[in-house]
């Protein structure tokens, strides 16, 4: 059995799971609201970039640098049309409303690009190989996702930990009224959440698409997936997200490679299992509030 | 320097703040004194604006002025920037950050890099234990040391006025003089005036300059402390101090007092 093989190709998929999970993660550590749009969102901003790529013909670095602009703008935009404007949120309702957000996107782009499936490209030729160990076929695709994740994922931690606006994210999120006391301005604060997140999200989408295909409804199973990977991990820490979504995909890919029906749902089994045993999930760390 | 002009708060449809008036002068500590529910807290998130969310405008009506600028309307991030700061009821401490990222969250507002340090240092030196603490997360604290940490932080943005909200709650009276001998040590050294509202009517008179009482939401009565505390009224009512028996021997526990 090629364990290299599939163990390199676990490790890819994870770490696009991780990546994706990463940015459900960073809406979640501000505002405790779990973003069912993110997928929609990522998937709309591939779809930019598809546009800018098949319609005006740009390079492929200056298409991804104008979509990098846009999805924080939508992550923004849609933080200030759908949530802000919320009466007395509740995070169940925040939560709906990201579902409303979701569906509205999906609508806006099966208007706008139709539902067929588009081919999306990378400018990484999948067909250029590396052979470091013999039985171990690693090819520009996994490369790029390995280096990608792991540079957005040392970013990300030396951000939360180390600079002020990191801290006062996590701030926020732990006790929004003393965030307020402190002078913090919560909202910018969730805007630039929901703009960082949707920026990440987009790296990630465009990753999935390069990998299958780009039509409305192609981020639904691996938001599901990543979701998953993000609670495995405790919904809270980025190394947790790093683990749960590495977990993740070594899980699916070994199943897949032994009962390749099970490889759809063997990676949720793995989570229900988790989940009743450390509700928690497996990294989080979680205070009762004192009085 | 804090001046409140008949202010009026409502929670939907209940008038929590019947028009309230009262001053803070600089250099002073001014204590809120009241029963529960009386509308002390209400007062100072008032001040802070924390009640936006509630609704649109509060206070409903009145005006409140800082160092002669309005501030009603303010966000609370500028009301901080202005220098007013707010240690709430129940420290608030973020409790997954560890003590020093608490300390410095204090500072969010400040850019001056050397001035963090020192009053940083300043903090340590009001309250040694954070500083062997500082690693730990401030959950992990106890009560007192979580209320250290709240008044600490708070003393971090460096403020002009330093509002606390029941500094006393919950703990044990040898902490509560440390606390109150630690607030009046930062009027004194540091010259920062202070709004203290307080249940533990005994400690907050021992200390305060000038004191209001609130009662269903209307000041009752302003007063220099020592005369509150030669007060009858309060004798009984707040500091727990029983009259002299009558003749017969009988407490008379019916009576009522009204201040108006």
């Amino acid at each position: 059995m090629p364990i290299g093989q599939l163990l390199v190709e676990g490790l890819a998929i994870g770490a696009c799971y991780g990546l994706f999970a990463t940015a459900v993660v960073i809406i979640y550590k501000t505002s405790e609201v779990v973003n069912f749009a993110q997928g929609e969102m990522a998937m709309f901003s591939s779809f930019v970039a598809f546009h800018i790529l098949s319609v005006y013909h740009y390079p492929f670095w200056l298409a991804f640098i104008m979509t990098m602009i846009f999805s924080i703008l939508l992550g923004v935009l849609i933080e200030f049309l759908f949530l802000r404007p919320a009466k007395h949120p509740s995070i169940l309702g925040m939560i709906v409303i990201t579902l409303g957000a979701e569906m509205f996107l999906m609508g806006l782009a099966s208007w706008k690009w139709g539902a067929e499936q588009q081919h999306f490209a990378l400018p990484l030729d999948q067909r250029v190989t590396y052979e470091p160990v013999s039985g171990m076929v690693i090819n520009n695709w996994t490369i790029a996702v390995l280096v990608v994740a792991t540079v957005v994922m040392l970013l990300l931690y030396v951000f939360f930990k180390y600079t002020k606006l990191g801290v006062a994210m996590r701030a926020t999120q732990q006790n929004k009224l003393a965030a307020k006391i402190m002078g913090i301005n919560t909202g910018r604060i969730f805007s630039f959440a929901w703009g960082l997140s949707s920026l990440i999200g987009a790296t990630a989408g465009m990753f999935f698409a390069s990998r299958a295909a780009l039509d409305p409804v192609f981020m639904m199973e691996p938001f599901l997936r990543a979701f998953a990977a993000a609670v495995l991990g405790g919904l809270m820490s980025i190394p947790g997200v790093i683990i749960g979504g590495g977990l993740m995909g070594l899980i699916e890919n070994f199943f897949g490679y032994y009962w390749p029906h099970w490889k759809p749902i063997v990676a949720f089994i793995v989570i229900i299992l988790v989940l009743c045993l450390r509700p928690s999930g497996l990294f989080a760390r979680h205070y009762v509030k004192k009085v | 320097m804090l001046k409140v002009n008949n202010i009026e708060t409502w929670y939907d449809l209940i008038r929590a703040l019947h028009g309230i008036s009262f001053e803070v002068r600089q250099g002073d500590i001014v204590t809120l004194l009241g029963a529960n529910g009386a509308g002390k807290t209400t007062v100072l998130k008032t001040i802070m604006r924390l009640l936006y969310d509630l609704k649109e405008e509060q206070p409903e009506k009145g005006a409140i002025e800082f160092l002669g600028e309005r501030i009603e309307r303010k966000n609370t991030d500028e009301i901080v920037r202005m220098g007013i700061s707010y240690v709430p009821e129940g420290r608030e401490v973020f409790p997954e950050l560890s003590v020093l990222e608490n300390i410095m969250m204090g500072a969010y507002t400040r850019k001056d890099k050397q001035g963090i340090r020192d009053d940083m240092e300043r903090v340590f030196g009001y309250f040694p234990i954070l500083r062997d603490r500082q690693r730990q997360h401030a959950g992990l604290l106890s009560g007192g040391e979580q209320q250290m940490l709240a008044i600490g932080r708070a003393l971090m943005s460096r403020p002009k006025l330093l509002m606390l909200d029941e500094p006393s709650l919950g703990l044990s009276p040898l902490l509560i003089s440390q606390i109150f001998k630690i607030i009046y040590d930062i009027n004194r050294n540091d010259g920062v005036t202070i709004l203290l509202v307080e249940q533990n009517v005994n400690m907050a008179l021992k200390h305060a300059h000038f004191a209001y009482m609130l009662e269903n939401g209307k000041i009752v009565r302003a007063e220099k402390p020592e005369i509150l505390r030669e007060d009858e009224d309060v004798k009984e009512f707040y500091l727990g101090i029983a009259r002299d028996a009558s003749v017969k021997g009988y407490k008379r526990y019916r009576r009522k007092v009204r201040f108006r």
